[in-house]
């Protein structure tokens, strides 16, 4: 019996073994933030043409995800939408892996609403207080008397991170915030609800919603460049070491402020270097 | 799917080929199916072992009290709480919710398909039951996300679309075939001497069907149940895209929820690899799995029982 | 399915005589009235299901769509990657898990007798099948993906796979087996033929029909499968022609989940989330039909 089962074991890992001979062409992976990947795809589409010895595979599943991916050498590029943190530097280090860091972008949160909703601007205060609960009528706001439906995004992704930083200040989100997977559902569940608020990156705002200003001061390219608007935050990619052959490549690409920086402007965020 | 599982449980008591003179060659033979059919064995226990690998370190730093009991879960925050109980509370309200609508649809379905429809409706019928099983949950999510979600809102005055009753509708949705096709198996089985025998004493048809034939199909329908709810609280995508990801205990049917699926689904990706969180979602799959477990040993039992009578 | 009602017309003659009280048929008029509105409910909710798919995708249906990868960050281009990914994952899976559930499935049926072993074997077999698919997908992560280190990959999702869809292969094959006569098998020894010889030569050829429908059923589960990718298989978007079983590939539910929840303009993708699904359910609904159609003629030609 217990032959039996080593032997169908030995078999599994062999047949899979044999599969992973099989040789791949030069294929770089990217993976990480869903607040970057619009940059990546736009870009990617014309890098991969320039360079048809390189493929892109590209997948979003969040900052955290990706640096956890390059740290695993499970893909050749993370893109984050914040720093590293000190323990996942120290978790790469032990798996020999270097993280570097290459800033592509500048990027405004932007806090957003339904379109119908009369209310335009908000204070960092009453953003807090409407996140955490305190507040919990548009009428507390001079708005209708309805319900705030919260959206908020999933606790791990470094646009909440960024939120919960800057606007939170160590408060906690209510748990009845709606908790979404990325920026679009964010977007999107704004844009058919009146009663909704939520917060987008600049990239993600279309007609369909309203981006609120804050005491005043809007969100936009200009305001995130010169960081009077307080919720803007650099976008990043980081690589196992000094980037090399692919790798090398896309970064260059990325950076080049005729090639990947038009993507980053076409993306709707800030281009770093002109 | 659950409707084969059931046709497996309902071993039928049938003669073997006689043994042929055992030659090395048959034995080998023998052994290789042997070892084939252990695989799925080998499967389910290594199911178990990564799920238990993964998910008990959790417990290492975290109260099994705390895990099950804790009303917080903010799994980022700084300290992190992990307390599952809005999960637990998420998953069995979605899944009563839709086992109360599905469970007397998919039984009505069945009676109606055994009992009452011309045999010539039921060939028609009975293909679009099996294929309303076969729609992707993914397809399902999205009609949710798109028309159910818009409608509550629009005309039910919910403050979100998204939220316990549009997830309860999806997933009966999804669960009335299975309980429907198993129902049926069973309602096939009560042997035609019991209906002719009602009918002989002067009972109309609907007497014959609720005092006699669905009491000896109780057994199946029940086992149908479990299989229902156990594909329901199981179910990933349906939740993830409708019940609105709110880890909160619900009030209202149109309170938002998080339910245990939906929680690892949309975490996962994004907890560090083996840190605490990690540890913790696959700790939830361990309770998701003892869940669903506990439901098909329950329908199990049932089908087991019952065959014991029988006998 | 072995069918035994009683003629309903029969059943209306015979009541009509012996029905005494105007009450009683009352109830049995409304609970019938009932039961037949459940079943309406049903096929009603599968038909605005499909045709609510049917219409919204077919307008932006197009050869284009089908044949094109997609373009400017999903709101322009096709699906042709997704196609090709989720027939590779659920063929790929089919090819593992078919050989290996036909084998235990003869195994259980003709070999073993009623050994703690093979009651199990069906005990495990029948909890696998209830496993849900998102602890699948963890087990696939963690198994496949991180500790056999084939990393997130074609590979991984087709074992994945082959694991959530092996019981129900296992099941429709038993019960395919256990459709052939005993009388084939009888002749078979009579003649002098060893058992791999009656199996080989007689047995799975009359029960390979019943097999293959299980098998294409199989095939569309694999195909509509989001969860058990989502962690292993799948990425959000890559152009690459697949050059290994190792690397990553789309797959449609996956692209019709990303398209829906993390567009970055979702209501520019939302005709296109319309025509993926259509797409989706062409090809799972078709193999259904296909299965069905099958699996009739198998009972027709039983009947005779």
């Amino acid at each position: 019996m217990l032959k039996r089962l080593l032997f169908v074991c030995m078999f599994c890992l062999l047949g899979s073994g044999a599969f992973a001979q099989a040789a791949a062409a030069e294929e770089v992976i990217v993976s990480g933030s869903t607040t970057v990947l619009p940059v990546m795809q736009v870009a990617g589409e014309a890098f991969m043409a320039a360079n048809p010895d390189v493929t892109l595979s590209i997948s979003g599943g969040g900052s955290g995800n990706g640096i956890k991916a390059l740290n695993e050498g499970l893909c050749a590029v993370a893109m984050s939408s914040r720093d590293i943190k000190e323990s996942e530097l120290a978790e790469g280090k032990a798996n020999g892996i270097n993280a570097t860091r290459f800033a592509i972008a500048v990027d405004a949160l932007l806090p957003i609403v339904n379109p119908e909703n009369p209310i335009r601007d908000l204070s960092a205060q009453q953003l807090r207080d409407i996140y955490s609960g305190k507040i919990s009528n548009w009428k507390e706001l001079g708005g209708k008397d309805e319900n705030i439906v919260v959206i908020s995004r999933d606790t791990s992704s470094g646009t909440y991170e960024t939120w919960a930083e800057l606007i939170m200040k160590g408060e906690k989100i209510q748990a009845r915030a709606l908790l979404q997977t990325s920026n679009g559902a964010v977007s999107q569940i704004v844009s058919t609800n009146s009663k909704a608020i939520g917060y987008i990156g600049l990239g993600y705002l279309n007609d369909s919603i309203v981006a609120l200003t804050m005491e005043g001061k809007v969100g936009n390219a200009e305001t995130a460049l010169n960081k009077s608007w307080p919720l803007s935050r650099e976008l990043y990619v980081f690589t196992n070491g000094e980037p090399k052959d692919g790798v090398k490549k896309l970064i260059d690409y990325l950076l080049d402020p005729r090639k990947g920086q038009k993507a980053v402007l076409e993306s709707g965020y800030v281009p770093i270097s002109k | 799917m659950q409707m084969q599982q059931a046709n497996g449980l309902i071993n039928k008591a049938k003669g073997r080929p006689p043994r042929t003179a055992g030659s090395l060659r048959e034995a080998i033979i023998r052994r290789l199916l042997g070892a084939a059919a252990a695989c799925s064995l080998l499967f389910l226990a290594l199911i178990v072992i990564f799920l238990c690998l993964e998910g008990l370190p959790a417990f290492q730093h975290l109260p099994i009290s705390e895990f099950f009991l804790g009303m917080d879960w903010y799994p980022t925050s700084e300290p992190a709480e992990f307390g599952i109980f809005p999960l637990i509370a998420g998953s069995a309200v979605v899944t009563l919710l839709a086992s109360a609508l599905a469970i007397p649809l998919g039984v009505m379905t069945a009676v109606w398909l055994t009992e009452i429809a011309p045999s010539s409706l039921r060939r028609i019928c009975k293909p679009f039951i099996e294929l309303l099983a076969a729609i992707p949950s993914v397809v399902i999510g999205l009609f949710g996300m798109v028309v159910i979600a818009p409608i509550l809102q629009n005309y039910f005055g919910a403050d979100t679309g998204l939220n316990l009753l549009n997830a309860g509708l999806m997933l009966a949705f999804m669960s009335v075939p299975t309980i429907c096709s198993v129902s049926e198996d069973s309602l096939y089985a009560v042997p035609p001497a019991l209906r002719e025998a009602s009918l002989a004493l002067g009972a109309t048809r609907w007497q014959t069907t609720w005092r006699v034939v669905l009491p000896a199909a109780f057994s199946g329908i029940g086992t149908a149940c479990m299989l229902g709810m156990s594909r329901s609280i199981g179910e990933t995508m349906v939740v993830l895209m409708v019940a609105g990801g709110a880890g909160i205990i619900p009030i209202s049917i149109f309170d938002p929820v998080r339910p245990m699926p939906a929680a690892i689904a949309a975490e996962i990706a994004e907890a560090p690899f083996q840190g605490e969180h990690y540890y913790v979602l696959f700790a939830i799959g361990i309770v998701l799995f003892a869940f669903t477990m506990l439901f098909n040993i329950i329908a199990q039992h049932i089908t087991e029982n019952n065959k014991r009578v029988a006998d | 399915m072995s069918g035994t009602t009683l003629n309903s017309s029969g059943l209306n003659t015979f009541e009509a005589k012996h029905s005494r009280s105007g009450k009683r048929m009352l109830t049995e008029k409304v609970m019938f009235m009932l039961l037949r509105l459940a079943a309406v409910v049903n096929i009603a909710a599968l038909l605005i299901v499909v045709g609510f798919i049917f219409w919204n995708g077919l307008p932006a249906l197009s050869w284009e769509f089908l044949t094109e990868p997609p373009r400017k960050a999903m709101t322009a281009g096709g699906i042709w990657p997704c196609i090709v990914g989720t027939a590779l994952l659920a063929l790929g899976s089919l090819m593992v898990a078919f050989p290996l559930g036909v084998a235990s499935a003869v195994y259980l049926n003709e070999y073993a007798g009623r050994s703690p072993f093979t009651r199990y074997i069906r005990l495990a077999v029948n909890n696998l099948a209830g496993v849900p698919s998102i602890v699948f997908g963890l087990f696939g992560m963690s198994f496949f993906v991180i500790y056999c280190g084939l990393g997130i990959s074609l590979l991984s999702g087709v074992l994945t796979l082959a694991v959530l869809i092996l019981p129900m292969i296992i099941s429709t094959s038993e019960e395919a087996l256990r459709q052939v006569p005993r009388s084939y098998r009888e002749a078979s020894f009579a003649l002098g033929a060893a058992q791999s010889q009656t199996i080989a030569r007689v047995v799975l050829p009359a029960a390979l029909p019943g097999m293959l429908t299980g098998a294409i059923l199989s095939l569309a589960r694999a195909a509509g499968e989001t969860a058990v990718i989502m962690f292993t298989a799948v990425v959000y978007f890559s152009t690459s022609t697949l050059d290994s079983p190792l690397s990553p590939v789309m797959a449609l539910p996956n692209h019709i989940y990303v398209l829906a929840t993390s567009g970055t303009d979702i209501a520019k993708t939302l005709p296109m989330q319309y025509s993926a699904s259509l797409v989706l359910l062409f090809l799972v609904l078709g193999m259904n039909i296909v299965a069905i159609i099958v699996r009739d003629r198998l009972q027709k030609n039983r009947a005779r």
